[in-house]
Formats: structure tokens, C-alpha cells, sequence
């Protein structure tokens, strides 16, 4: 018990207490709090357990850099694993547990890694488990993979929704601290669209709760009222709680909102989070920086925190870190957190600061506060068990680094380290060149932009108030004079006297050689100054092996407390400067985000677009089992009383072998083709011909690929000398349209001819069986139906009781068929007119399952065997591929590969022993080797009724010289095999007299 | 990345689909080789830097582009119709009566 509440201060609101509970515990703060405060001001010490070595870890820092107060959230399916405390805003009855521990926090019995710790340093997972130990991983992997984690989530469904949202504007700021407050008031006065962005609660960054002296008030004041004023101005719009996390082409930026994160449950009709895509003409950084932490032994004992998180969390949250409180520090800005704890009365006992020499005001604020002030010493260890009880400190000079002297020893509970600042260019390192090396800050500055945007404020190197505040004007009228505004001229607040962020002394390293302990460079990912050492020994030495070698920096947080020291200790260990070494490149996004916030509104049915054919309504009345194919919903069977679907399908394709059926085909790909040169385009498309194909006529066409395989076909319908309606594939639709557009645009720009998708305004169905003229000439109104009338492939404009509807006459079932198109408003009442007429010849309307049972039992080629892997020869379609003409794959259809004899070619399989015949199982020999080599594969099965036999379609190496064979189709994965006899892929009505008649 | 349709404007390259290398030409089928035709089919470079290259407005104008773009920076120097509508912009701007496209 170190931290507690201090009697006043901070802006949170003491009237309004809020209950929750930490691993069961029920806890009180105040509204306003994070949870990272109200656990701290409830002298809660241990927030959770290292990744590796399970040591006990407190909070450390004030922001979204935290590596150590990681709890999960909620529970049940709000479970949210991974949250940073410092990040949560407390709320009644907020829920949070801790990570990474077993049984209990206090009590981890998973710490004895850390006894074990030479175990698991770096690379000890590669060490440990290659070569002839690989398969220990196998017996290990659970057990390690439980030691060494995080939160888990809940694998529940999230009842929350998100939603995804576009803005565009002049001015993106991101990043609302002075910097950011002032580039938006210079660029709105100047009347550009500006959005203010800021990932934390309230906006004002370094300004909120600080007393330091703004215009004519304090800076938490003045703050408050420039934002009124700003959220006032209608060119202006305000994103609190949102994280601009990426920087993409074209200065799109992508950001996430915590809409509800701060409610114990969202809202009616309130998205929990929502995702931004931001367009903007210029951006400005006003990112900030990152405080670094100094590496010495224990450095990771709960207690030592930031000392600007130390400085914030009396200043905002009126909460002291500890009761005795000591400073390691290297630079001036971190006495401002001397002066904020003495201002609140908290006892500061040392200064501990390896510089001989420090500014004036910091010297005075030493001075003030009564602690002891320690130059030229630095801290080489910290000590204690669940929490800091003691600091050793040892001289230092800058020449020979820390001197091998008996430590004196402090008592503390409390250490707040300094080691600088790290500007946050992490989004202008996604749109930079290199980031620029700063000497006087020992820090990364952005690099040139390769994209419209102006850093301003500390992450541009400006660490005072009064630098951001004048900066951030700058970069704010200067992004509105590039998209054109003029300004006129804004002053800057005077700012009080502030203690300066400058006089850094580099330091990376304060363990006396041969010193003990671990010294953690990397919190949340238990990576040691020695891991960094031993990387470099074993040779991962530029900083991106360093990184992957140690996991440096690739923890949730991204390094954002630790990329800097490991850098120097690289450098240092390889005798360079830290610019030589280099630094890794930013990637988005700048904190994790949630995949549902990147989905938005595009899950379950919403994932994709559902395409519903004009008769969609009537199949659902009809009690059809409702199959997704593609985007398509599509009838599979329309299962009468009690039957299973196999009995329904058997039931279908029989009636249409003996009365008439109907099928719905909306779903396939229609293209009107027109121009004075279709038909010759069409020629050059097809692989067969098409130049002479008459007017009132349909032909069945193969397309190829350029490569020479096979594509697609269907059937292309001669309307009129000029036009055509030509059909696909549903599953190819889309990209033959493309593909025709890309020809007539880049291959043949010379061909008149212009070709446009109708699929969505036919309504097709096909009516098929020997009964078929009987039902359709009684609705039809003028269309002569005798069989030399409309013959096989004519196609005929009409009215079906006064519906103008294209009827052609084709098959794909081996029947006397129709197909008959009309505009897909009158989809449904063509088709109730159909079923009305063919009642009296008990018309049946039937499915996918049955399709593809007539169309296997003709052997007609479908979307399996058009796999992209056949050509036109291994389907038995070789004779359609011309060798009178120049098309699309004629060129390369005949090299050697394609026209090998031994290639798979389509056969018939038939069941020998009354089993189904599973598609997807392979071709073997009955007693052949073992294992079976496979001869060819089953692409489409289906039961027979015309046969009543199980049949099935595969292909099957030399498959036509194989007619007669007796094979084995085998499913291993199912232990499924069947005897199978192979035939002709032409079943049934192999000389096609049934649709000729 | 945004692609400067000449004839929708600036557009969110979620509407166009890649087209692949647009310096290559489809060899004359009465002359090429078979070498001619593994090249046009085949062969691709991976430039780094300038890149002409096809894109299709397929959620837009459905009008094919041809577009400069830098491979390593996304920046577009140029974006233009291919084929016989190259020049229909223009033709908007001119007397535009009754006009064929095709």
C-alpha cells in the first residue's frame, strides 16, 4: 500500500464515487479517474505478471504507452483482454481482472521463471527446440504457450455493433495538446474544414490539470475554453477519444473512435467503437512525445514509474504514487514533477540525477520540495519484493560511467525515472523519409515528408509549453495556406516561467559492470539490457534481427518505452552512435485496434451482398431449402412432406424425364452485345464459330483463356445482324464482362461493338421435359411452337399472356426444353403462369440437386470440371475449339503440356456396389501399390434415377482409353470407397433424341 | 490511393481491379511465335519505380485506364481511357449531339 488519494486536487469529480472491482475486489474512485488512477489511489501495488519470467509488474506510466497494466475488461463476451489501465475511464461497476497469473496474483507459481531465467533469454525458443530436440516443442508447446501470454478473449460472439464512417476536410490535426489546440484555431479563423483528433478523454493533452500559467489563467483554464471556443466554430469538427492510427496513400488516414469504451454497456442504437476513413488535404502532427525509462536492476519493480505519469497522476487525478518518492532523472523536464509532488505535499526524499550540472529552476524546485538533491550519482538498483522499499545509489561521471563503490542505499516506495523524451513520429514515420537524428535531444525527429503534412510540438523536438503553443500556430496556418485560405495573424499566449525540457544527458545504461539483476529494456516483452548483449554477441546486430531476435519493441505496445534503449544499447555494444545503427520504421497501427471496429456493419449476413433472383419470393412459399451459391441464394430441392433431400432431387429429375419441370436460372451471367462487328467480335471470343451463326438463332460457345485452357461457355443468342444476348456462367459473370470490356478497349479498339451486363434486368427460367410444349403453348400467345416452327436452338420474341418475354429453345437436360426470358419485374408472374398452365400436366418445379443430376446424366460439363485446369480436348469439346481462325487461347492451346495424350479426360464412373460416389474422391486401381497412386479425381456425383444407379463424372488420366476399367474411387478422409466402372460420360440419350423431338 | 478517372474524377482505388502490365501488346496471331506469346502471357517485370499499368473502373465508368504509377511511392503521374472512348470527354465539350460511341 504506497499510492493514495491526496486530500484535493486533479479534475476528477470527488462528488461522484464509482464502484469497482479489481480480480473480485471491490475498489471506489472517482468520476474522471482511469482505472490505472483509481487502483493506484487505492495503494493497489501489483497489476499483473510479466510475460516470461511472471514478476510481479505495477503501473508505470500516465498514457497509451503503458507496458504493464494490462487487464481484461467485462466479462462474458464483452470479455476485452489487453487493456491498458491508464487507457481505461473508470465506470460503475466496471469489471477488470488481472493477466498472466496462476493461481492468483499475489501468489504466481509460474514465477519461478524467473529463477530459471538464463532459460529464457532471448532466442531460447530456437536454441532450445531445432535439431534433434524439435520434437521436445511438440510435448512442451501447451505448457509454454500457457506460461508466457496475455489476456484471452472470450470466443464468444460480440454482442456490440461498430460502424465505419468518411470525413473529409483542409486541416486533419492529430493530436490535441497546445500544439494541436493552436494549429486548429490558426487554421479555422482562416475558415478551412478542420478536424481535431486526440486519443484520450478530454482533449488537452500537457495542458489538462496543469497550473502552469496560460494567457490570463492557469493552463487546464485556458485549455478548457479555447476547446469551447473551437467546438463552437462550424468548420470545425472535434474527435475525442479517437486514435488517427494509420497514414495511407493520398493523406487517407484511418482512425478509431471509443464511442462506448467508457460505458458499461453501449448505448441504445450507440456503436461501441467506430472506424474513420479521414480524407484530408494536409495534416498536422501533434503527436507529442513518449518519456523514456533508464535501465538499471530492477527497474521493473513495482513502484518505479515515469516521472511525468508521477507528475500527471497528482496534477489530473489529485492520487500520489507513493509516500516516499525518489527521482532518477538525466534532464530538466523531469523536475517539474519534483515541483507538482511538492505543491501536493508529497514527500520526495531524493533527486538522483547523474548531470554535475542543472538548470537554475530545477535546482530551486529541488530546493523547495526539501528533498536531497544527488548529482553526479545514478541508481544501479532497485530493491524490494511486491513493491520498491529501497534505491542504491552510485557515483557517476559521463568519462567512465558509474564508479565501483560501495551504494548507498535510499528508502523509497516510489521511483519516478527520467530518461528524456522520445517524440511520437510514429505517423509521420508511415510518410517520411528516414527519421533525423536530434544531437541536442539524444532523440528521432521526423524525417522530409513524402506526403502533405507539418509536425508541430514535442514530437517535432519542442518540449516547452510556450514552444508547442507558438509551433503549433505555425504548422495550423501554414496547412491552411496550402489549401489555399488566407490567414490573418493570431497571437500567441504568454506562457508562465516552465521548467525546460532540455540539458539531457544521454544515458542509457546505469549497471556498474558485473552488476546483478535483471535490467529491463523491454516491460512488456521481459526483454533484458543483457538479452540486447547477447543478441549482439550471437551476431542479430542490425536493429531489425535485433528485433526479432529479442522480441524488442514487437509487444503489444510496440516498444513505445523501449525501442530508444534498446537502439543505444545496440549502438553501444557495436561502438556506433544510434544514428548509424538506425531505427526500425513505424508501421500502423500506433495502438491495437479491434478487428470489429475494422469490420464495421460487414459481419454475419452483412458480411457480403445477398443476390436474390426475381422468383426468390416464390420459392421461399414453396418451402424450398434455400442454398447460398456464390452471393446467389438459390432453390436446392423443394422437399415435400417427410422426404430427405436426396428423395426430393429423385423425385424432381424423374418428373422432368416423364411430364415437365421448371428451374429458375436468373442466376446466369447475360451480356447484350451490339455493334456492327459483334458477330465477328463474338468470333474471335469463342472458340468456335459464330460469324455465321443466323438471326433468330442460339449457339453453344467455349471461351478460353489466353494460356489456352478452358474458361467458360454458354449460349450466345443471335436477336437481331447487330445484336446478340450473350449468357455465362453464374460463377463467371463479372469477369467475363471485364474481360470483354479490356478486349474491345485495349486488344481491338478498331471492332464497333459495345457490350453491357443485363443480368439483373432478365428474369430466366427453364422449362424442361416431354410435356414442355404442351404447358408452354397454352400461355404463350404467338409463338409457334411445332417442332419445325421453333426448332432446336431457334430462339423466338413473343408474349406469354401479354408478358413480353425471348424464348429459346436449348437444353441442358437432355429434354425438350425452353428457356424463357422476360424482364425480371415479370419474373414471378411468368413463372406463377408457367405452374398455373402446367398443373394439368402435374408440372414440377425443381432445384440445384436435380440440375445437376440431369446435366451429369447427359454428361454436360459444369462449374467443377471448368476447374481452369481442363482444356477443351480433356472434356470431349476438342471438336468446338477451331483451327480455322485466330480467338482468344488459340494460340497456345495446342503446346505439349495441353495436348499430352495421357491427360486427364472427362469420363462417366458408375457405382458397381450401390454406394454413393463422394465428388472429391480419387481414382485408383483396385490392387494396385500402397499407397495408391491417383489415377484422376470425381468432379460431380449424383444418383440416377434414369439409370438407377449412383453415377458420378470424373477425370481420369487416358480416361477414354480406359472405358470398361474397374477402379476404386476412394475418400481417405472418410474411410469412404466405392467400385466404380468407367464409362462414357454420356449417360443417358447419348444421341440426344429426347430434345429433338 | 485515389486514381484520377478522366471520367468520374478522383476515385478510392477500392473501386478500380488491377489490370496488370500495360506496356504489354498482344502479339499479331498470324506472326508471332510461340516465345511471342509466352512473353505477352507470362512474362511480367516487377518494376521498382515508374510503372504503366492497366486499371478497370469496375465499380465506376467501367472504362479501362491506363495509369502511370510510381510502385514505390503510389504517387500517379497520369491516368487515361484506353480505347475507342479515349476522346469522350472531349466529345462532351464539342457539339455532342448525337454522337455514336461505339
Amino acid at each position: 500500500m504506497s499510492g493514495y488519494r491526496l486530500a484535493s486536487g486533479g479534475l476528477v469529480d470527488r462528488s461522484r464515487l464509482l464502484t469497482f472491482t479489481f480480480d473480485g475486489k471491490r475498489y471506489q474512485g472517482f468520476a474522471g479517474d482511469t482505472l490505472a488512477s483509481a487502483l493506484l489511489a487505492n495503494g493497489v501495488d501489483i497489476l499483473g505478471r510479466s510475460f516470461k519470467y511472471h514478476r510481479p509488474r505495477g503501473l508505470f506510466s500516465a498514457g497509451v504507452e503503458e507496458p504493464n497494466a494490462m487487464v481484461t475488461l467485462r466479462s462474458g463476451a464483452r470479455t476485452e483482454p489487453n487493456c491498458k489501465a491508464s487507457m481505461v475511464e473508470l465506470f460503475e461497476g466496471l469489471e477488470a481482472k488481472s493477466q498472466n497469473r496462476w493461481p492468483s496474483l499475489g501468489l504466481d507459481i509460474m514465477a519461478v521463471n524467473g529463477l530459471a531465467g538464463p532459460l529464457f533469454s532471448a532466442g531460447f525458443y530456437y536454441k532450445t527446440f531445432m535439431g534433434p530436440t524439435r520434437k521436445a516443442w511438440m510435448l512442451y508447446e501447451h505448457f509454454i504457450r500457457k506460461a508466457a501470454g496475455m489476456g484471452a478473449g472470450s470466443q464468444l460472439p460480440d454482442p456490440d455493433h461498430y460502424e465505419e464512417t468518411n470525413t473529409f476536410c483542409d486541416v486533419l490535426i492529430a493530436g490535441a495538446g497546445p500544439a494541436g489546440i493552436m494549429s486548429a484555431m490558426a487554421a479555422a479563423q482562416s475558415g478551412a474544414r478542420v478536424v481535431l483528433a486526440d486519443d484520450q478523454m478530454e482533449m488537452g493533452g500537457s495542458l489538462r490539470g496543469t497550473p502552469l500559467t496560460v494567457g490570463e489563467t492557469d493552463g487546464d483554464a485556458w485549455c478548457r475554453s479555447a476547446l469551447a471556443v473551437l467546438s463552437m466554430l462550424p468548420n470545425v469538427t472535434m474527435l475525442p477519444r479517437n486514435t488517427v492510427y494509420g497514414y495511407y496513400d493520398d493523406n487517407t488516414f484511418g482512425a478509431v473512435e471509443r464511442v462506448a469504451d467508457h460505458l458499461p454497456v453501449p448505448g441504445e442504437a450507440m456503436p461501441r467503437q467506430r472506424h474513420w476513413t479521414i480524407r484530408a488535404k494536409r495534416l498536422v502532427i501533434a503527436a507529442g512525445a513518449i518519456e523514456r525509462p533508464l535501465i538499471f536492476a530492477g527497474n521493473d519493480k513495482p513502484g518505479v514509474m515515469l516521472a511525468d505519469a508521477v507528475r500527471v497522476y497528482a496534477e489530473r487525478y489529485g492520487v500520489a504514487a507513493g509516500q516516499r518518492v525518489a527521482l532518477f532523472v538525466n534532464n530538466d523536464g523531469a523536475y517539474r514533477t519534483v515541483e507538482a509532488l511538492a505543491k501536493a505535499g508529497v514527500t520526495v526524499v531524493a533527486v538522483i540525477d547523474p548531470r554535475l550540472q542543472i538548470g537554475a529552476q530545477a535546482r530551486s524546485a529541488v530546493e523547495a520540495s526539501g528533498a536531497e538533491l544527488l548529482t553526479g550519482q545514478v541508481v544501479t538498483s532497485a530493491r524490494g519484493g511486491r513493491r520498491l522499499t529501497a534505491i542504491e545509489v552510485t557515483p557517476f561521471d559521463p568519462a567512465n560511467g558509474v564508479r565501483d563503490v560501495l551504494p548507498r542505499s535510499i528508502a523509497a516506495d516510489c521511483l519516478a525515472v527520467s530518461g528524456g523524451w522520445t517524440p511520437t513520429i510514429h505517423l509521420a514515420s508511415q510518410a517520411s523519409g528516414p527519421a533525423r537524428w536530434d544531437e541536442d535531444l539524444a532523440a528521432f525527429l521526423p524525417g522530409d515528408p513524402l506526403q502533405p503534412w507539418q509536425a508541430a510540438g514535442a514530437c517535432n523536438g519542442a518540449f516547452s509549453t510556450a514552444e508547442c503553443l507558438a509551433a503549433g500556430i505555425q504548422a495550423g496556418a501554414e496547412a491552411a495556406r496550402a489549401c489555399g485560405f488566407t490567414l490573418s495573424p493570431i497571437s500567441v499566449p504568454a506562457v508562465g516561467a516552465e521548467i525546460v525540457c532540455d540539458a539531457i544527458l544521454p544515458l542509457w545504461d546505469a549497471r556498474p559492470a558485473g552488476g546483478k539483476g535483471k535490467a529491463f529494456v523491454d516491460l512488456q516483452h521481459d526483454v533484458t539490457a543483457s538479452d540486447v548483449s547477447l543478441a549482439h554477441r550471437e551476431g542479430f546486430r542490425s536493429v531489425e534481427h535485433l528485433k526479432r531476435y529479442t522480441t524488442l519493441g514487437m509487444a503489444t505496445d510496440q516498444g513505445k518505452t523501449s525501442n530508444m534503449a534498446g537502439l543505444a544499447l545496440m549502438a553501444h555494444e557495436r561502438g556506433l552512435t544510434i544514428p548509424e545503427v538506425g531505427t526500425t520504421r513505424f508501421r500502423p497501427p500506433y495502438t491495437p485496434i479491434a478487428l470489429g471496429a475494422l469490420a464495421g456493419q460487414a459481419r454475419g449476413s452483412h458480411f457480403r451482398p445477398l443476390r436474390r433472383t426475381p422468383m426468390h419470393d416464390w420459392h421461399v412459399a414453396a418451402g424450398a431449402d434455400m442454398m447460398e451459391v456464390g452471393l446467389w441464394q438459390r432453390p436446392r430441392v423443394y422437399r415435400r412432406d417427410g422426404e430427405s433431400v436426396e428423395q426430393a432431387y429423385i423425385r424432381e429429375a424423374r418428373q422432368v424425364r416423364q411430364g415437365v419441370g421448371i428451374v429458375d436460372v436468373s442466376t446466369l451471367g447475360k451480356i447484350d452485345v451490339q455493334g456492327p462487328d459483334a458477330a465477328e467480335f463474338l468470333n474471335r471470343v469463342y472458340s468456335n464459330g459464330f460469324l455465321k451463326l443466323p438471326e433468330g438463332k442460339a449457339r453453344y460457345g467455349l471461351m478460353l483463356r489466353e494460356d489456352g485452357f478452358l474458361w467458360d461457355d454458354g449460349t450466345t443468342w443471335r436477336l437481331a445482324e447487330h445484336r446478340f444476348l450473350m449468357t455465362t456462367t453464374t460463377a463467371n459473370a463479372a469477369t467475363v464482362l471485364s474481360q470483354l470490356e479490356f478486349l474491345l478497349a485495349a486488344v481491338w479498339p478498331e471492332l464497333k461493338v459495345a457490350v453491357t451486363s443485363v443480368s439483373e434486368q432478365w428474369a430466366a427460367m427453364a422449362v424442361s421435359g416431354p410435356r414442355t410444349r404442351d404447358v408452354l403453348s397454352t400461355v404463350l400467345d404467338d409463338i409457334e411452337m411445332s417442332n419445325e416452327g421453333f426448332p432446336f436452338m431457334g430462339v423466338r420474341e413473343g408474349t406469354l399472356d401479354g408478358i413480353p418475354v425471348l424464348v429459346a429453345r436449348l437444353s441442358f437436360s437432355g429434354e425438350l426444353a425452353y428457356e424463357v426470358y422476360c424482364g425480371a419485374h415479370f419474373g414471378e408472374a411468368v413463372w406463377r403462369k408457367i405452374m398455373a398452365a402446367g398443373a394439368a400436366h402435374d408440372i414440377v418445379a425443381y432445384g440445384l440437386e436435380a440440375l445437376g443430376t440431369l446435366r451429369i446424366e447427359k454428361g454436360h460439363v459444369a462449374g467443377p470440371e471448368l476447374d481452369g485446369r481442363t482444356t477443351a480436348e480433356d472434356l470431349g469439346l476438342g471438336g468446338m475449339a477451331s483451327r480455322k481462325k485466330d480467338y482468344i487461347g488459340s494460340a497456345m492451346m495446342d503446346r505439349e503440356g495441353l495436348i499430352d495424350e495421357n491427360r486427364m479426360k472427362l469420363v462417366g464412373l458408375i457405382s458397381r456396389d450401390g454406394q454413393p460416389v463422394r465428388s472429391g474422391s480419387h481414382l485408383i486401381l483396385p490392387n494396385g501399390e500402397s499407397p495408391p497412386r491417383s489415377l484422376g479425381h470425381v468432379t460431380s456425383s449424383t444418383y440416377s434415377p434414369a439409370l438407377e444407379k449412383y453415377i458420378a463424372l470424373g477425370l481420369l488420366e487416358n480416361g477414354r482409353e480406359r472405358i470398361g476399367e474397374a477402379l476404386v474411387a476412394t475418400y481417405p478422409l472418410k474411410g469412404h470407397n466405392v467400385d466404380v466402372e468407367v464409362v462414357s460420360s454420356h449417360f443417358f440419350d447419348p444421341e440426344g433424341s429426347r430434345m429433338h423431338v | 490511393m485515389l486514381i484520377p478517372c478522366p471520367h468520374c474524377g478522383p476515385r478510392d482505388v477500392g473501386e478500380f481491379t488491377y489490370g496488370g502490365d500495360a506496356t504489354k501488346e498482344r502479339p499479331d496471331p498470324g506472326s508471332a511465335s510461340a516465345a511471342d506469346w509466352c512473353d505477352y502471357v507470362f512474362q511480367r517485370e516487377n518494376p521498382r519505380g515508374a510503372h504503366l499499368e492497366y486499371w478497370h473502373h469496375t465499380q465506376g465508368c467501367r472504362l479501362w485506364l491506363r495509369v502511370r504509377r510510381d510502385t514505390v511511392t503510389h504517387k500517379i503521374e497520369s491516368a487515361e481511357i484506353v480505347g475507342p472512348w479515349a476522346d469522350a470527354s472531349a466529345r462532351e465539350t464539342g457539339n455532342g449531339e448525337g454522337q455514336d460511341v461505339a
